[in-house]
């Protein structure tokens, strides 16, 4: 999707992406109107609650939640570079500040349960198992992408690995995933799916005739909206009436609750239990995911339409800070092993992007191959 | 062999293809417990439960996604429109989705799934009824669209459909669901897709015409054998891939083409026709190209200006005459 009224994205988008960049940037102008004390005291609160829900995770199951949220971080970052220097080419939708959505919910799932997302799916498609090499090779439009350079940014596939898009029309996914969970009834197989979609595709009518569906035939799909507060620059006051997205479950009888989006292991939990249902009564669920998003709807965002204090009120309650807050009073870890983890994940994210630099671009008969499964030629078949 | 109605022999080939695959299932509205708006899908709950005949709500958009999401994982979901009016409300899973995913997944996810239902026009039911939807699909690479026009075709080239890998969209015609044929009983019976059809064979103009056209053509094309003027019918079957090579071949034989259709002129499958032939056989042409086509207004409620704006007999044969200087 991405609807652009003037160019398309270019390398213009340095200078824009600047201004809404500010994630590790310290505040040129901090406003009046934010009381870091009582964010402060907000955050403390949010931390107590996370940390009790350590309960029945060990060491290695909550180190993997981390890493797995800062490889997201550092992809994301890092994919924000290489397309100011011009090596990814059309949109990028970046998934800062959002990484403990898709981090949370898929670790409440199996390799073999099935993930749809929208275009801005990088972080879905890594937490799902996708190599960061493949994204980042799908990203620059290289043969060795997992869409094979065809897909791009907003196109990432992975049958293997029941990830099943990438999907850019705004709900587009919603229905596609009620069918991949609808698969799962009629063959009784037991996968559940994951559908991930933001607060924008709530008003399209894919989303109501879906969850309709879903409810009706009690499909095991799990709809996750992440509520991230803008539809592009539009904000959710001003583009939907009833705005507690939970709510709208009671409009179908389906099962849904808000999620605290920046608590990774809230989102898990919530997920767990919607995965309880979906996988012992084959009954969907609606979760409503609190969230936000650090950077701009795209990297040729203005970001004229929100306050730096709002970004800020928001960054205090950064998802991965939040975490490894957590995880460092409980003593899980301690710095030398985050710094450690960062390194490695560094090392990933270079890994990735030689990885992809150095990959060949598609061959140009790739141009006509994969349009249809069962190609036709006419005269072959006429004698038939 | 039976002689059965279009209706007859797509109801067989959906029974036959659903009891065959286990993965093969019919969803749409009033399918099941109704027989289906146009009894296509009669008997069909009775015969295999509720599990493989699905009613949905009157959702095109969703149960056409939903279908398609089906397909990503395996399943070969045959959804149908009531009539193909209101999958205009389910293009957006058509096209973006199911013509689409195959190539965006680099080759990963393959969407066997059917389309199919009534399309062109209809008798008296006016503009939002009665329309010829065609064009549209055929514009899309990743779709394949088949259009039969006898029994025997209706039921080959559905179970064909039915067992292709890709998303095919097959729409029938709403006036001939009662027409009658010979169809082969041989479960196996299937008529390949993009493989054109020589309904009559002639010597001095080809006529091509799909659907609705196809019976309309021969009449023409029998008046006009008494007139003096061999004509040849040209059925392409599947617009998308179209079998332009049967059509060249005629055409460098008669040296002359009408093309008849139900659809607009503008933009329709016959302007790209037109063009293929003149860009294949423009030295074999012995007069212009000449369209028959649906007149360029919404399909009017009013039976003499209906019949006015459907192509008949007469215009082929005008047309006919025109392009063999005969007037």
């Amino acid at each position: 999707m991405s609807k652009q009224t003037a160019a398309p994205p270019s390398r213009a988008g340095a200078e824009e992406q600047s201004s809404t960049s500010v994630i590790d940037a310290p505040a040129q102008d901090a406003p009046a109107d934010v009381d870091k004390k009582q964010l402060a005291r907000e955050r403390d609160e949010v931390k107590e609650r996370q940390k009790d829900r350590f309960t029945g995770l060990n060491k290695e199951q909550l180190i993997g939640l981390y890493r797995q949220m800062l490889l997201i971080r550092r992809f994301e970052e890092k994919s924000a570079e290489v397309y100011v220097a011009g090596k990814i080419g059309g949109f990028c939708h970046l998934y800062i500040g959002q990484e403990a959505v898709a981090v949370g919910a898929i670790s409440a799932i199996n390799k073999e349960d099935f993930v749809f997302a929208s275009y801005r799916e990088h972080g879905h498609a890594l937490a799902k198992g996708m190599s960061a090499r493949a994204i980042m090779a799908e990203l620059f439009g290289k043969a060795t992408g997992c869409s094979k350079g065809k897909g791009g940014s907003m196109h990432m596939f992975d049958k293997d690995l029941g990830f099943l898009g990438g999907h850019a029309i705004v709900g587009g996914q919603i229905p596609l995933a009620t069918g991949a969970a609808f698969a799962s009834m009629y063959r009784n197989s037991g996968e559940v799916t994951l559908c991930f979609f933001g607060e924008a595709a709530v008003n399209q009518g894919a989303f109501h005739e879906s969850l309709n569906m879903a409810q009706l035939w009690k499909l095991p799909c799990i709809y996750i909206c992440e509520n991230n507060q803008y539809g592009m620059g539009t904000s959710l006051a001003r583009a939907m009436s009833l705005r507690d997205i939970a709510q709208k479950g009671c409009a179908y009888e389906m099962a849904s609750e808000f999620v605290d989006g920046m608590d990774v292991l809230a989102v898990r939990e919530a997920t767990m239990r919607a995965v309880q249902r979906a996988r012992k009564e084959s009954l969907p669920t609606l979760l409503e995911v609190r969230t936000y998003r650090f950077m701009g709807h795209s990297m040729s965002d203005p970001g004229n339409y929100r306050t730096r204090a709002e970004i800020e009120k928001y960054q205090e309650r950064d998802p991965i800070k939040l975490f490894s807050a957590s995880l460092l009073e409980e003593k899980i870890v301690d710095e030398k092993a985050l710094e450690e983890i960062d390194k490695q994940i560094h090392e990933e994210v270079e890994d990735a992007l030689r990885f992809a630099d150095e990959s060949p671009l598609p061959d140009a008969a790739e141009l006509y191959t994969e349009v249809y499964a069962n190609p036709i030629d006419p005269s072959r078949n006429r004698d038939r | 062999m039976p002689t059965i109605t279009i209706r007859e022999a797509l109801n067989q080939a959906i029974r036959e293809e659903i009891a065959r695959d286990e993965s093969v299932f019919i969803m749409g509205e009033e399918v099941a417990a109704y027989d289906g708006a146009y009894k296509v899908t009669k008997g069909l709950l009775n015969e295999f439960g509720p599990k493989r005949v699905i009613d949905t709500p009157i959702t095109e958009l969703g149960f056409a996604g939903l279908g398609v999401g089906a397909a990503m994982v395996g399943l070969r979901p045959i959804v149908e429109f009531m009539t193909f009016n209101f999958s205009i409300l389910a293009t957006d899973q058509i096209i973006n989705s199911a013509a689409k995913m195959l190539y965006m997944s680099g080759g990963q996810f393959k969407i066997p799934i059917v389309f199919r239902g009534p399309g062109g026009s209809a008798f008296q039911v006016s503009s939002q009824h009665s329309q010829a939807m065609e064009s549209w699909y055929a514009y899309f690479p990743g779709l394949k669209v088949v259009m039969p026009s006898t029994p025997a075709d209706a039921k080959g080239l559905l179970k064909s459909a039915i067992r292709d890998d890709d998303p095919v969209i097959f729409i029938e015609q709403e006036r001939m669901y009662g027409n009658k044929g010979e169809v082969p009983e041989d479960p196996d019976f299937t008529i390949p897709l993009g493989v054109a059809d020589i309904k009559r064979e002639g010597t001095d103009v080809t006529i091509v015409a799909r659907s609705l056209m196809v019976p309309v053509a021969l009449k023409a094309a029998e008046q006009l054998e008494q007139q003096g003027v061999s004509c040849e019918v040209i059925d392409p079957r599947t617009i998308r891939p179209l079998d332009i090579d049967t059509i060249v071949e005629s055409v460098k034989k008669t040296n002359r083409v009408v093309l008849a259709e139900e659809s607009h002129p503008i933009c329709g499958v016959n302007a790209e026709i037109s063009t293929q032939i003149m860009e294949r056989a423009f030295d074999y042409l012995d007069a212009p190209v000449k369209r028959v086509s649906g007149a360029d207004v919404p399909m009017p409620y009013a039976k003499n200006l209906e019949n006015l704006a459907v192509p008949d007999v007469e215009k082929i044969v005008a047309a006919v005459r025109e392009v063999a200087y005969l007037d």
